[in-house]
């Protein structure tokens, strides 16, 4: 029996469920359904069940280890098939992918979640300063706008909740993190970049 | 797309860019332990990783495209010199830390117009890896201005050194914005950016930091060329034998 003759569609929900419930190796609190790494399950063309993951960053070194742990979790479902994952780039992963129930895990870990629909207001924010040369062409980044630091997120802190947080580093200890520490309570924390 | 583009010159041009990221990242690596303080140890080795990432991303691509059967390592750790075609600037000796923050001044600036500009490629492999690199390439950016304000309008000793950093990789940038003919032949078929087309947003917002830092735009001058065929700094032979000896030593090697 191949493996396209095992699969139907309802063990393909549950094979996207398994992916979807392997902790991140990083951040193992929340899972990688949490995170939106996970993009689907489908049958391919030769019988093999493919498992699309899209990385944070492009270079994040976790992603290795969340290929091999999904392809275990799958495997362990469907033991007749060959398992494989595939890198998809698009649509590109943003903070947005969070679910509801991913952020309040990072929080509950003391992680700072990005606030909800980052994308549109997070990031490195442009704030105007020095005179206005003409714009040529559009531009990521017109040239008269340099982000002010700390505006970036207005975060809160995990801990005791205060937003009267600052940017140490827009670098942290994964390649999603920066490093903030909170001046109401003192403590530094980790909160996930705005991308 | 008008015409049947040949794929041969796509992985020609995924090579330029690739190998501009890695050997960027390899450089920045090289500050790692001997940055001025934790954080920075931490943000420069960051920086090195999301280069690395957009390099494994493009060397594989060119690889496939190629045809000859080249992995990412193959083509990053078994080639010479010659076959490098990374622009001058990325491979330019870190300096001190005020030339490395210039260099990424203008790296950053140009590498965010070009993956912006890039996501429109017609080719559906470069656009996906723009899009996800420009966002990450806007905090490459971001960091380097930072940094350059707060050199360039700090004391004497840290503006004096900023803008030697930046008058010394000044020249460098030329060859950025001058296109080769594997990128020419792929702006006709809508997916390569021209470089050209890059310059005045990158020049203007160049200029907007390095007036705001209370600096000054280095002069035009001399203009080294030739990454993009091949002709390389002396410096390079150095990097790439720090960078390929233990994959040469031994091949396939994991940890």
């Amino acid at each position: 029996m191949s493996g396209a003759e095992v699969v139907t569609m309802l063990d393909l929900a549950a094979l996207e469920a398994a992916a979807s419930a392997v902790p991140d190796p990083e951040l193992p609190v929340v899972t990688l359904g949490d995170l939106g790494i996970v993009r689907g399950v489908s049958v391919a063309d030769d019988g093999a069940i493919e498992v699309r993951i899209t990385p944070t960053f492009v270079g994040c070194p976790a992603t290795e280890a969340i290929a091999a742990d999904v392809r275990r979790a799958v495997a362990a479902r469907a033991p007749h098939a060959e398992v494989r994952t595939r890198m998809v780039m698009s649509p590109a992963w943003s903070t947005d992918w969070i679910s509801g129930d991913g952020r309040r895990k990072l929080a509950e870990h003391g992680i700072a979640p990005p606030h909800a629909g980052a994308r549109q207001g997070g990031g490195p924010v442009a704030v105007a300063i020095g005179r206005r040369p003409a714009s040529p062409s559009p531009s990521p980044h017109p040239p008269t706008q340099i982000r002010a630091a700390g505006i970036a997120a207005r975060q809160a802190c995990p801990r005791c909740g205060s937003y009267d947080t600052r940017e140490l580093s827009a670098f942290g200890s994964t390649p999603c993190q920066s490093l903030r520490a909170c001046r109401a309570c003192g403590e530094p924390f980790g909160a996930i970049k705005s991308l | 797309m008008s015409a049947v583009v040949d794929s041969a010159l796509v992985g020609q041009y995924a090579l330029q860019l690739g190998d501009d990221a890695l050997i960027l990242s390899h450089r920045l690596s090289e500050w790692c332990a001997h940055s001025p303080e934790l954080e920075e140890d931490v943000a420069l080795a960051n920086l090195a990783l999301d280069l690395l990432g957009q390099a494994r991303t493009l060397l594989t691509y060119a690889g496939s495209l190629e045809g000859a059967g080249r992995s990412e390592d193959d083509l990053a750790f078994l080639r010479t010199e010659r076959d490098f075609r990374n622009v001058l600037l990325v491979e330019q000796p870190n300096g001190d830390f005020a030339v490395t923050i210039a260099r990424q001044l203008y790296f950053a600036t140009y590498q965010s117009e070009l993956y912006a500009a890039l996501c429109d490629s017609a080719d559906p492999e470069l656009a996906a890896l723009a899009a996800k690199a420009v966002k990450e390439v806007a905090y490459h950016r971001d960091h380097a201005v930072q940094w350059t304000l707060r050199l360039g309008d700090g004391t004497e000793e840290s503006h004096r050194r900023m803008q030697a950093g930046l008058d010394r990789l000044w020249p460098y940038t030329a060859e950025l914005f001058t296109p080769d003919p594997v990128t020419a032949e792929l702006v006709e078929s809508d997916v390569a950016v021209d470089p050209r087309t890059l310059r005045p947003a990158w020049e203007a917002s160049v200029a907007g930091v390095i007036e705001a830092a209370t600096l000054t735009m280095p002069a035009d001058g001399w203009q080294p060329r030739g990454g993009r065929e091949g002709r390389h700094s002396e410096g390079f032979g150095l990097l790439l034998g720090e960078m390929q000896a233990l994959h040469r030593q031994y091949p396939g090697a994991k940890w």
